[in-house]
């Protein structure tokens, strides 16, 4: 077995707050300059441009994981990847069914695009993607799992949008693969005054919504080689696979 | 003043946890962030939210608030109310919008 970086929280052009410069082609390109060897494409409530990079990544020997991070009713933000198509692509008419229809103001949260690999405009989204969809976290959890998926909700730690602000602590019963800190805190810190949450995995991600940031932040697994399923061994320490570092 | 007699004034449904409906009543607080309640509610507040999870029994039993208003017309997650019930703690609900309600509730106790 052997170590492998990877960043699971990236957005693109297709999140209102994603650079127009986060094109399928710049975060493959850049995620490979910096050593990631998975990444994680995650915009807000829409998986739309997750299979292209998935494509342009074996090209480059990267595994990109496909998803969304979710933001439930209660808003918190959650990190759902998914390994088929036809996982994906449920998970996107689960989605579409609960999606907000507040419209999206392009002068003051951003452009939603789709592009393709020449970055040509495929399609843009009328709705406001970063709004609460309309299903609980524990409805997305459990939607996730059934379609054989991985959850994580993200930055947990955060004051805003996370697990800890909106629900105050891990609900019971809430089946996670792992928890998502933010950049700002070391996971032993956390633990420490999160005893309860010590036996789960945690995952830091650069959370990049820019070009500069793809990379900065990643999690080290220990797995015998970089696939969805041995990804999801290492987050729930199965098999002798694990969670081997942070880089913050 | 206790609970029931708000619920009566402010024409609140009660959706359970019936056995709390005799708490004495000291103050409101009104928020959305658990959080936020987890850190500044006090004891003996009725608590104003539009949040339905069951966090919000658990957290209403920590902080030990005289009860908890669902606004708009939300209705409690099943697993909420079962809670609720569970600790004695009423959840009582209105159509009213969350500054109407909290404004109605301030009112009532400082009238």
């Amino acid at each position: 077995m052997q170590t492998f970086r990877a960043d699971l929280h990236i957005h693109t052009v297709l999140s209102p707050c994603g650079d127009m410069d986060m094109t399928p082609r710049n975060i493959v390109q850049l995620a490979k300059q910096r050593g990631m060897n998975i990444i994680g494409i995650s915009d807000h409530n829409s998986t739309l441009q997750a299979n292209l990079i998935k494509q342009l990544g074996e090209q480059e020997n990267i595994l990109a994981l496909c998803g969304a991070e979710v933001t439930t009713k209660e808003e918190v933000h959650c990190l759902c990847f998914f390994d088929k198509d036809e996982e994906l692509s449920s998970f996107q008419r689960f989605i579409n069914e609960r999606l907000s229809n507040i419209p999206n103001n392009v002068d003051y949260f951003g452009y939603q695009v789709v592009v393709n690999e020449n970055n040509e405009i495929l399609d843009e989204i009328g709705v406001l993607l970063t709004a609460a969809i309309n299903a609980s976290i524990e409805e997305i959890e459990a939607k996730v799992h059934k379609l054989n998926g991985i959850f994580i909700p993200a930055h947990i730690n955060k004051s805003q949008n996370s697990l800890l602000s909106q629900l105050g602590f891990l609900p019971k019963g809430l089946n996670v693969d792992a928890l998502e800190l933010s950049r700002h805190i070391k996971v032993e810190d956390f633990i420490a005054t999160n005893a309860y949450l010590s036996k789960y995995s945690f995952i830091q991600s650069s959370d990049a919504h820019f070009p500069d940031d793809i990379g900065k932040v990643y999690t080290e697994f220990y797995m015998e080689e970089p696939t969805f399923n041995e990804l999801r061994m290492a987050l729930r320490k199965e098999n002798g696979r694990s969670i081997v570092g942070h880089n913050a | 003043m206790n609970v029931a007699t708000i619920a009566e004034k402010l024409f609140l449904k009660v959706f359970g946890g019936n056995e709390g409906l005799t708490n004495e009543v000291s103050g409101g607080y009104t928020s959305d962030l658990l959080s936020d309640v987890m850190g500044h509610a006090n004891a003996g507040d009725v608590w104003i939210t539009l949040q339905t999870h069951k966090n919000i029994a658990a957290i209403a039993s920590l902080k030990e608030v005289a009860a908890v208003i669902l606004v708009k017309g939300f209705e409690p997650d099943t697993d909420t109310l079962a809670q609720a019930n569970e600790e004695g703690i009423p959840l009582l609900g209105t159509t009213d919008e969350t500054f109407e309600i909290t404004g109605k509730l301030y009112r009532l106790l400082n009238g």
